[in-house]
């Protein structure tokens, strides 16, 4: 069999990056950016959110002169809109998120499938199966077949480079938006990659078509007939399609497998015959009858969803698949061996493990200076039922700050509050958190409704002026492009006030006094109360490190007051006071927050004697 | 040494792991294998743990490498090259640095003041695992003037058993040392690759043996909270409700301070420092 992707561009002599048979290093995420770049990609869009985050960074670095237009958009939806847009304007467009991402963006996902696309337009849906850094681990697999558009599904870096050349391709050809799906270990996985020339794609243009473009009852109706026309169609191809072959080995076992289980396969069980599907939806029935026709027994080896393994039985196939490899959590290649052992394909395996014996657990926290913990430290003081959002400062909720309530999607904290006061249920003042640009992705339409139906909730807007839990990308109030060029920044506080927020007071989160007295009269107004903190986050874009704090420990009673805010520099000596720990900081984490000074009932926290910024 | 082999490179968040690994995969590169490379981002980057696996060959599907079939681990924190065993394949070297990196989360149990993390028995380890290269990679560091190298030194460390020409590695070193910074970490590297080895690993065995910390606790006996009720203003002021640092008081309506929580009472006598009705004591017999 051959490896046939990335033979069928065609490229015209000019290259990204030298003699177009360079190999290079990349991530997937890397590769996909490489891939558009070279199929001639004229917008992208899209929303940070781990493991997408890093392809409209790598765009922007391979396009120095700027012949890509490339947003930082507000959501998902919102760069889907614009993706969309740009390719009924007839330029090729890209439009990547996260998995949960493309909830954000179903509204215009389901319907620009009736709409079609007249240039190309390639949405990428990273996946999270372990769920290393999100509240899910949806399979939109499923979302693609939901929408009747065509799903690709990369096994790793060359792949997902030649995919994402080629979803182009098959968006125009077939007029469709195309879905690429990755899963972490796809986009974050670096492998070597040969590079392809660059396209030159022609601007389409826009071309006005009331009947296809706007999606009024009657013109709808027949759009639908379309999309399930046009799936036949694209059925049809996927059966001859380069991206589905069949590789033919022993034939006792065949697996059906497609993304990055295939790699595992290959390593585990090199001997056995393989179906790997590329382009998995529409499903190639004619294809798997094929291959199932050639081998004895009939396994699939996938992430999450029973998807293809659905596909088979519907096909009247007998294939075994979550009897033995579970619907639940990331694969990885012992999982994969444990299975294929289970279902009698490998012997069991004989060796033993080492065994890791006590170690520390290591849970992810807030870094040592983070403006999110003394916010969360007096909302602890005040006994307020707390409404999270997804960020960094979702780790409040773990010890020992434990002062987060709820956590489920952007934005809801705002929404949630509102539900939890008008439950009628809660102790306590109910007040919701949310960052700067989780407030704008999505909290925003909440907090209008707070506003308009005179809701007594509380919304602390964690303002670090970026998105830091992705890595630091900018935003509409951040006052930088993704290319870094400056921008108009959003006013938040008269923002809030402009929405009907009578109470809105912004505080200095390393002051611990002001903002716990701000919370406590916040949540003593009436009506909805915005309080913003104003400290930028101390990691991205700009590392902030102020002077030192350092304890003298003939001062330290060991009272743990400063333990409670978790903060990675701090910790305890070898030393006791009265049967407690004393406790040190390592001045070479310590950013000089202060906040733990504050604490400190004996000042035994004092700046670092001889400290100078410069050294 | 074979023609192929998975790495598995592990630290902590900050230490500079998915680096180290890229400098590993990018030398693989130009010694001419295929390589795979994985690592996870995102939430593992804040202070948690960060693992890289690496994996090269004349062919490499897989970007994982599964448990028993890493050829070395390479641990820049001690803990984390603990959790890391279940990678490595039976009788393969463990190289480990003996920089200790310990979690807030370790620092929890008040009452025991115990700390959740594995003391430095590098003789133990070496008597399960067998070939164990330990050093103080950042001690080494220092010492040479740039203690940012550590993990060049480790890097110095894995180069022996991997089949990559010495000029593949510098290669990739100058490629991805940060500006100005490659002549400190080529030293660092040779400096790393010039450790013998087990004598290094008895030589750091030795030190940890000597360098076994702190006094015996004095603990005191469970405290006992006294409060004379007819002297606090209860919610009026509320100054010890606030400062007691394990939430062991409270204030309900009207009422006078109470201890709803005795048993998380660590006795630091804050609230019996801070009251100023002197309403509440902190007795440190049972």
């Amino acid at each position: 069999m051959a490896h046939p992707a990335s033979t069928s561009l065609h490229g015209t002599g000019e290259s990204l990056s030298g003699p177009a048979t360079r190999r290079l290093l990349l991530s997937g995420n890397e590769a996909i950016a490489r891939g558009a770049r070279e199929a001639g990609v004229r917008v992208a869009a899209g929303y940070p959110g781990t493991p997408s985050t890093e392809i409209l960074e790598a765009l922007v670095r391979l396009d120095p002169g700027r012949q890509v237009y490339v947003e930082w958009a507000t959501n998902e939806k919102v760069a889907l809109d614009v993706a969309l847009g740009a390719a009924l304007g007839g330029a090729r467009a890209l439009c990547t998120m996260k998995h949960v991402g493309l909830n954000v963006a179903a509204d215009t996902f389901m319907t620009a499938a009736y709409t079609g696309v007249r240039a190309g337009l390639v949405v990428v849906s990273a996946d999270d199966p372990g769920m290393h850094s999100s509240q899910n681990e949806q399979d939109n697999r499923l979302l693609a077949r939901f929408a009747a558009v065509p799903l690709l599904e990369p096994a790793d870096s060359q792949e997902a480079r030649d995919f994402a050349a080629l979803a182009f391709d098959l968006s125009e050809r077939f007029d469709v938006p195309v879905v690429v799906r990755t899963t972490t270990r796809v986009s974050h996985a670096r492998g070597v990659v040969i590079s392809g020339l660059l396209q030159v794609a022609p601007l389409l243009g826009f071309e006005r078509n009331p009947s296809k473009l706007v999606m009024l009852p009657g013109f709808a109706r027949a759009r639908h007939r379309a999309v399930l026309e046009r799936l036949e169609v694209m059925a049809r191809a996927a059966e001859s399609s380069p991206l589905n072959w069949i590789e033919w080995r022993d034939r006792t076992v065949g697996i059906v497998t497609a993304g990055i289980p295939y790699t595992y396969v290959r390593e585990i069980l090199p001997e056995v015959s393989v179906l790997k599907l590329g382009w998995s939806h529409p499903f190639p029935v004619d294809l798997a009858r094929e291959f199932a026709a050639g081998v004895e027994r009939l396994l699939v080896i996938e992430e999450l969803e029973p998807f293809l393994e659905e596909q088979l039985r519907a096909t009247g196939l007998s294939a075994e698949g979550k009897q033995w490899f579970p619907r639940e959590g990331e694969l990885t290649p012992e999982i994969v061996r444990r299975g294929l052992e289970q279902a009698g394909v490998l012997p069991e395996s004989q060796g033993t493990l080492y065994a890791t014996g006590a170690t520390a657990s290591r849970p992810p926290v807030l870094c040592p200076g983070c403006p999110h913990v003394a916010p969360y430290m007096a909302l602890r003081q005040i006994g307020a039922v707390v409404a999270g959002d997804i960020g960094c400062y979702t780790l409040a909720a773990t010890e020992p700050l434990a002062a987060m309530d709820t956590t489920v999607a952007m934005g809801s904290s705002i929404g949630m509050a509102i539900g939890l006061a008008r439950s009628g249920g809660t102790s306590g003042p109910v007040v919701a958190t949310i960052g700067d640009s989780t407030f704008l992705h999505a909290g925003l339409p909440a907090l209008a409704d707070a506003a308009y139906n005179g809701t007594r909730v509380t919304v602390l807007i964690l303002d670090n002026g970026t998105t830091a839990m992705t890595g630091g990308q900018a935003h509409p109030a951040a006052g930088t492009t993704i290319r870094g060029d400056a921008a108009t920044t959003v006013d938040l506080p008269a923002l809030c006030r402009s929405l009907g927020v009578g109470f809105v007071r912004v505080v200095d989160p390393y002051d611990l006094a002001e903002t716990q007295l701000a919370l406590q009269e916040a949540v003593a107004s009436p009506g909805v109360s915005v309080v913003i903190t104003n400290r930028p986050c101390v990691e991205v874009p700009v590392k902030v490190r102020d002077h030192p704090f350092t304890v003298i420990d003939e001062r330290c009673i060991a009272c743990q007051s400063c333990m409670n805010l978790g903060c990675p520099s701090i910790s305890w000596t070898g030393g006791w006071y009265e049967g407690r720990r004393k406790v040190q900081i390592d001045t070479v984490t310590c950013t000089g927050c202060t906040v733990c000074a504050q604490t400190c009932p004996t000042e035994a926290m004092v700046p670092l004697p001889g400290w100078s910024p410069r050294r | 040494m074979r023609d192929e082999g998975s790495v598995l490179l592990v630290g902590v968040g900050g230490q500079g792991v998915v680096l180290a690994s890229a400098i590993v995969a990018e030398a693989a590169l130009r010694a001419g294998y295929d390589v795979k490379q994985s690592e996870v981002h995102g939430m593992s980057q804040r202070g948690g743990v960060v693992s890289s696996h690496l994996r090269f060959g004349p062919r490499v599907h897989s970007p994982l490498i599964e448990t028993g079939h890493a050829d070395t681990v390479v641990a820049l924190e001690w803990n984390e090259g603990l959790r890391a065993l279940p990678y490595l394949r039976k009788g393969a070297p463990l190289i480990i640095n003996l920089q200790r990196v310990v979690p807030p989360g370790a620092c929890r149990d008040r009452m025991s003041g115990d700390i959740t993390y594995p003391a430095v028995a590098v003789e133990a380890l070496a008597t399960q695992v067998g070939d164990v290269r330990a050093c103080d990679a950042t001690a080494l560091a220092g010492r040479l003037g740039s203690p940012k190298a550590a993990n060049s030194v480790l890097l110095g460390v894995l180069a022996p058993l991997l089949p990559f020409p010495d000029e593949a590695w510098l290669g990739s070193l100058e490629d991805h040392a940060p500006r100005g910074t490659f002549p400190a970490n080529a030293e660092a590297f040779r400096a790393g690759r010039g450790l013998r080895y087990p004598d290094e690993t008895h030589a750091q065995a030795a030190l940890a043996r000597s360098a076994e910390p702190v006094g015996p606790r004095t603990r005191l006996e469970p405290p006992r909270l006294e409060v004379i009720e007819a002297w606090c203003k209860g919610q009026a002021c509320g100054i010890c409700v606030r400062a007691c640092p394990e939430t062991c008081l409270a204030i309900e309506g009207a009422g006078k301070v109470q201890v709803p929580r005795p048993q998380a009472c660590t006795g630091c006598r804050l609230c019996e420092l801070l009251c100023p009705d002197f309403a509440i004591m902190v007795h440190a017999e049972a």
